[in-house]
């Protein structure tokens, strides 16, 4: 056997080059192939007049998380059709990548023509502030992070921790059993927001509710944003333990939640989208109300500013003043309670109440 | 060892080899499995295959994406060896995983709050990203021989609490700093003197190759030295073969689980740092989780031979690299996994079945000379 490692040693150098030969062979084919995706978009492209062609790079989950990401999606759709947008491109983050790799996605974009290009989620910090010093004409915009700074990068900002804060009230008014649940996606300190809003919501209502905190995954970990399963376990163990409303702000695994909270007969709140809307259909009528978090409008807004030529780089904070949070009333369930939330909605915005952003 | 009495798992991690023209039907048979498979899942999801692998080739035989790949490949690399390493004496060590993460954050760390001249500095980051992965390594190598403990259970385990106490020590309080204004959290950036300069090696492409590129072909030098030049090299092949023998020729297994392990966590530990070391210079929320498993994935494919794990480390990092490209051309991004994936159950597959072939081909030879007997005798002796 030792006497043929060299043997093994050659078969094994073939496998290599034999795989990156058939892709190589793939290759010859290139001449028709290139030339159909260019001819696809540009037939996309032909109703619209000569609007700007707008990249999207969103964070894991993508488009149809039905949270988050979906949410500046829908800022995006919201733009295409009332701003003319020639061309949108959109692409998704992959689970444990480099930063290497998201660079290279915002210089795709910005290689390919997209301008401006939009960010989704702090992840891309580091590398929009990179890309953006390589294309200083292109306008970057990114969300939830105010670090990445330059004069072609606008930052949208969002105070969760403000309408967490109005639905932890609506679950401490709601709550039977005088207990309710908060599931993070991934204990990060975005994330550490939305609890804290809660918590403090909920404890002014009721000083004390029974409280379960749990996060479904530790950074560097991200797939609680995107599991479902997890979500559900999560859920399930607080509805057991005695808890009748649970908070999710976990992005796409608030799927799992919404199906733990039907089974056991309790209610679930929404995140990013109003999910009375956008959660899968079965599971609508658990979702009491949402901490809506109007990256769209946001999206919407930014790319409204580019049509007009207005951009505005660094810092704009969407809070409860601003309407950038807030709180949903789709399905009538808080409809009782609305009064009480309203009350607290005009104290933060008075500045009454200051809602902290970090959990004691 | 003959080819008929070999295991599966012999086979599978490349104990056995295949003589003559069967050496080179295994990789063919291999590529012949993976591009159709590949082709259906096209198919089925309504790309057309011969271009998406066209727009493929066309991005990955770019200046840029390849040093992109190479940049990616060579943290695979050094992963999917400290996996071999352990293949070799029949460890499953699946615990790369957690073993690098956690290596990377306290040599993070470490090398943010000493400075040191320039070598010296990556040297000594470096080291304590070997001592940390080996120490964590060894908790399961300890299990092992003292308590009997499956060293594929425990290191699973070790991998979650390596997160759990990853994320623990990222606090503020502890190895961490808060960046103002990002909802990022990480360690403290490494100095100037600790932050290896790329290599221009790739023409017509201002990104630079990463610097790490050089420890990890030395790590590959040194792994087929080690194993196939030095008396501990035989020892550890030995005792993955068999161990009953292993210890009939004086080698104390105990002691070489304790060595192997420890070397494969100090491998691992390795893994990190072409990205702490040459990229990100920080330990942070974004630092790039999986590469433990991927190198199980390389390690299967280059059939833990140093060369052969090179080309599965570059193939699977160009099959990376291109996922942004296929996506802005509407094809799903998911298609590279799932051409990872096929391309690793291909060449098992494959490997499997030539062997298969050979020790029936070896059977059906040797049942035909004990048929024909006295007439196969006479041709031998004519000839």
């Amino acid at each position: 056997m030792l006497q043929n490692r060299f043997g093994r040693l050659t078969a094994t150098a073939l496998a290599g080059s034999m795989l990156l030969g058939a892709a190589a062979c793939g290759g010859s084919e290139e001449p028709t192939t290139s030339a159909k995706p260019e001819g696809g978009a540009s037939s996309a492209a032909a109703p619209a007049e000569k609007g700007p062609k707008v990249g999207l790079a969103y964070d894991i989950g993508g488009r149809g998380d039905q949270s988050f990401n979906d949410a500046a999606a829908a800022g995006l759709d919201k733009a295409k059709t009332e701003l003319g947008l020639a061309d949108t491109k959109e692409l998704e983050a992959g689970s444990g990548e480099t930063e290497a790799a998201k660079e290279e996605r915002l210089r795709l974009l910005a290689q390919g023509g997209y301008n401006p290009v939009i960010a989704v989620g702090f992840a891309y910090s580091a590398s929009v502030k990179k890309v953006a010093a390589e294309f200083p004409e292109v306008k970057f915009a990114i969300v939830d992070d105010a670090a990445a700074t330059a004069p072609n990068i606008s930052n949208l900002l969002f105070a969760e921790q403000e309408g967490s804060y109005l639905v932890g009230a609506a679950a401490a008014l709601k709550t039977k059993k005088e207990h309710i649940g908060f599931v993070g996606g991934v204990q990060v300190p975005l994330i550490q927001k939305f609890e804290a809003g809660f918590v403090a919501g909920a404890k002014k209502i009721k000083a004390d509710v029974v409280i379960d905190v749990k996060y479904l995954t530790q950074p560097p970990d991200f797939t609680g944003f995107n599991d479902p399963a997890k979500g559900k376990t999560a859920a399930e163990g607080m509805f057991d333990a005695g808890a009748d409303v649970v908070y999710h702000a976990a992005g796409g695994s608030g799927g799992g939640v919404f199906e733990a909270a039907k089974a056991a007969k309790g209610l679930g709140i929404g995140v990013d989208s109003d999910q009375a809307k956008t959660a899968a259909a079965d599971v609508r009528g658990v979702v009491m109300t949402s901490m809506i978090k109007k990256v769209d409008v946001a999206v919407f807004d930014f790319l409204k500013s580019f049509t007009s030529n207005s951009v505005k780089a660094g810092t704009t904070v969407y809070d409860l003043k601003a309407g950038g949070v807030d709180y949903s009333t789709t399905g009538g369930q808080v409809d009782d309670i609305k009064i009480q939330l309203d009350e607290l909605k005009q104290k933060i915005i008075s500045g009454e109440i200051v809602v902290p952003d970090k959990s004691s | 060892m003959s080819a008929a009495k070999s295991t599966f798992a012999d086979r599978l991690l490349g104990r056995v080899r295949l003589g003559g023209l069967l050496s080179l039907a295994a990789p063919i048979l291999a590529v012949v499995f993976a591009g159709l498979i590949t082709s259906v899942v096209l198919l089925i999801t309504g790309a057309p295959p011969l271009e998406t692998l066209g727009i493929m080739v066309d991005y990955g035989v770019q200046p840029r994406s390849i040093v992109l790949a190479l940049n990616l490949a060579s943290g695979f690399y050094l992963s999917a060896i400290a996996v071999a390493i352990g293949f070799r004496m029949n460890l499953f060590n699946i615990g790369v995983d957690g073993q690098y993460r956690l290596a990377a954050l306290v040599a993070a760390a470490f090398g943010a709050s000493i400075t040191l001249p320039a070598p010296l500095h990556i040297a000594a980051v470096v080291l304590v990203a070997m001592l940390v992965g080996a120490g964590w390594a060894s908790i399961a190598g300890l299990l092992k021989v003292r308590r009997g403990v499956s060293e594929v259970i425990s290191t699973i385990m070790l991998n979650a609490i390596a997160t759990a106490l990853g994320s623990w020590l990222l606090n503020k309080d502890r190895l961490a700093v808060e960046v103002a204004g990002s909802n990022n959290i990480g360690t403290k950036p490494l100095g100037p003197s600790a932050q290896v300069s790329g290599i221009a090696l790739i023409p017509g492409s201002p990104l630079k190759v990463n610097g790490l590129i050089i420890l990890a072909v030395a790590v590959g030098v040194l792994y087929y030295v080690v194993l196939n030049r030095t008396r501990f090299g035989f020892d550890l092949r030995a005792t993955g073969r068999s161990e009953p023998a292993a210890v009939a020729s004086g080698v104390n297994v105990k002691r070489m689980v304790l060595i192997a392990m420890a070397l494969s966590g100090a491998v691992a530990g390795l893994a990190g740092m072409p990205i702490l070391l040459g990229e990100s210079y920080s330990y942070s929320l974004q630092f790039p989780l999986g590469l433990g498993f991927t190198g199980i994935a390389i390690a299967l494919l280059g059939r833990n031979n140093p060369v052969g794990i090179a080309f599965g480390a570059m193939l699977w990092a160009f099959l990376d690299v291109s996922s942004n490209i296929l996506q802005l051309h509407e094809i799903s991004p998911e298609i590279v996994q799932i051409m990872q994936g096929t391309i690793v159950l291909s060449v098992i597959v494959a490997y499997e079945l030539v062997h298969r072939y050979q020790i029936s081909a070896e059977q059906r030879r040797v049942s035909s000379e004990l048929a024909g007997g006295t007439q196969v005798r006479a041709e031998g002796a004519s000839a």
